[in-house]
């Protein structure tokens, strides 16, 4: 039960029970669909982005409460952000949930990661980091304006 | 009908007493402990469990039986041959197959319907022909079709399902046309646990001289089945789920199709003679075997048959509704928990969905208690998105699986709702 809590923070279960900037952003410039067909989870995220900079950000879709609350406090998190300091806190989050398992060790800033922080839990789980990266995954190709949907297959 | 799949008597063997507490012990891995709890395993849709018999059979043909087949003319190789004709008897015998000919041992089910899609298939569904499948197959049961249409310019239609998640057959005589060239179903839904009326289903497309398909992947691990009582052209099984083990599979094929059918891999094993010319192809089923098949798979196959066959399958039958009706009513006392597949005549799999979390999360809950589910869409997406779900919680439960894997599930559902505070 302890164990659970760390992956279900309690920042984690209110994001995922009120996601932040769920909606359409109808003047959006950058938008990106991904999935992980393993569980059904599925993300659009929208951005706009003037000289650089994340102006706004958000994120529709369905999926379990570690991708839904991960999805919500990214858009948070990046929101004002320039793209690259954004792609800066990807690394910084992949870091922190992979735990190196994927042979990526980075040092998981968790000064710079601030509220993300409540996903250090995921990496005791790995079928779970998946669904705590498939919004950023989702985010960075909307960034980098790839045309292709993104899967975490 | 002594069982509920509607399966062959299992002959004039010597049966044990059931008893699940006795059978469990022949199974090495649920004495396992998971995170510090007993392992419940309650994934057995996914794949089953292997009984000692099984693993010591594989053991014991590369310990002292190994060799290639039908091909060495010393001892060795002919002990290592008898051990795969013994299997594939083995096979015939559980599905009531006339002849041990008449099994195409294959990598698995879909392996089997890739072959009949891709042999059967390519030689008789032509531009605007149609296949009929059904909407609660299996992915395996959708996408090779599915090419197939693709690739000869033909129509797949199905035959659609109610709220309950059973077959419309009422529907049949409007999709069974002149155009249809063959009707491949399920026996068992893995994600719902719908026993399909497949009797019906093949005599109806047999009026219009169409041969029909089984997917028998999910039938098989609850009882022999009879494929002369059901009169099926094809029938599809994998080992690994019917307590044998992975990587071997077998499709029964009447022999009058299987002969009139090119072959589906060249190689080694399925020639008669080659030159650069030509080559002239085996019989059945060697003409389907192309290369060095799975022996030791074979044989573990044979053995997990062996002890299948001496199961009492009328008690298992009991044990087995008693713990989907146990299971039903535990779960439907569960605050907004919703059963997925509530058909009449069901196997042991419950499928199911709670408000407020989603399945995903269900399952890493349960697997801190040790309790192994399956969870997701059950390559069933189609059958997802009838019931409007991204993916459902599934337990499926074997005849070694008791009441208390029952109470471990429920028990593991309040932390659900502890943890989401639900
Ligand atoms: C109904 C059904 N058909 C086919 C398959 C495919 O079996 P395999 O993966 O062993 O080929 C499965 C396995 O989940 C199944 O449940």
């Amino acid at each position: 039960m302890t164990y659970m809590r760390e992956l279900y923070q309690q920042v984690i279960l209110d994001h995922n029970r009120s996601p932040r900037n769920f909606r359409e952003l109808e003047d959006a410039n950058r938008r990106a669909c991904g999935d992980n067909p393993l569980c059904g989870d599925k993300i659009t995220v929208y951005a706009k982005v003037e000289n650089d900079v994340i102006e706004d950000v958000a994120f529709q879709g369905t999926g379990c409460a570690i991708s839904q609350a991960s999805a919500s406090l990214m858009t948070a998190a990046v929101k004002g952000k320039t793209v690259e300091e954004a792609e800066k806190l990807f690394r910084a989050f992949h870091a922190m949930v992979a735990g190196g398992a994927d042979g990526q060790e980075g040092e998981a800033d968790t000064e710079k990661l601030g509220k993300l922080v409540a996903f250090g839990g995921v990496k005791e789980f790995p079928a779970r980091v998946k669904c705590a990266n498939l919004p950023w995954h989702t985010l960075h190709a909307a960034l980098s304006e790839v045309d292709a949907p993104v899967s975490t297959e | 009908m002594t069982t509920t799949v509607g399966h062959a008597a299992a002959g004039a063997f010597v049966k044990r007493k059931f008893d699940p507490e006795t059978v469990r012990t022949d199974f090495p891995i649920l004495a396992r402990r998971m995170r510090g709890k007993p392992l419940v395993y309650i994934d057995n849709a996914a794949t089953s469990q292997k009984p000692r018999q099984v693993i010591e059979a594989v053991r014991r043909y590369y310990e002292s039986l190994n060799a290639n087949v039908h091909r060495g003319v010393y001892q060795l190789s002919e002990d290592a041959t008898a051990a795969y004709e013994w299997g594939r008897a083995q096979v015939a015998q559980y599905l009531n197959v006339p002849s041990p000919a008449e099994i195409v041992l294959v990598r698995s089910t879909t392996e089997a319907i890739n072959l009949v899609a891709a042999s059967y298939g390519r030689g008789h569904v032509g531009e605007g022909d149609e296949v009929l499948i059904s909407a609660m197959e299996h992915h395996s049961n959708i996408v090779p079709w599915q090419m197939l249409c693709e690739e000869q310019g033909a129509r797949l239609r199905v035959i659609p399902m109610n709220e309950r998640g059973e077959l419309i057959l009422d529907e049949l005589p409007r999709l069974l046309t002149d155009r249809t060239r063959i009707v491949a179903v399920t026996h068992v839904s893995n994600s719902l646990g719908t026993i399909n009326p497949v009797k019906e289903i093949i005599a109806a497309a047999h009026e219009w001289g169409i041969p029909v398909l089984i997917d028998g992947a999910q039938a098989a691990p609850h009882g022999p089945i009879d494929v002369v009582e059901l009169d099926c052209d094809f029938y599809a099984v994998s080992g690994h789920k019917m307590f044998g083990p992975t990587g071997i599979g077998a499709l029964f094929g009447k022999r009058s199709l299987l002969e009139a059918m090119p072959p589906y891999q060249g190689g080694g094993e399925m020639i008669r003679t080659v030159t650069f010319e030509h080559t002239t192809f085996a019989s059945v089923p060697a003409r389907f075997e192309a290369g060095t098949p799975n022996i030791a798979g074979t044989a573990g196959l044979g053995a997990a048959v062996d002890y299948l066959q001496k199961l009492d399958w009328d008690a298992i039958a009991e044990h087995e509704q008693d713990l989907l009706t146990y299971a039903e009513s535990k779960l439907s006392e569960v605050p907004g928990l919703r059963i997925i597949g509530t058909a009449e005549r069901k196997i042991s799999v419950v499928s199911f969905v709670m408000d407020g979390v989603h399945a995903h999360d269900i399952g890493s809950v349960a697997d801190q208690e040790g309790v192994a589910i399956r969870t997701g869409h059950h390559c069933t997406q189609p059958v997802m998105d009838f019931y409007n779900v991204p993916a459902t919680a599934r337990a499926s439960f074997a005849f070694y699986n008791t009441r208390d894997d029952v109470d471990s599930l429920i028990g593991a559902l309040g932390q659900v709702r502890k943890v989401f505070g639900l």
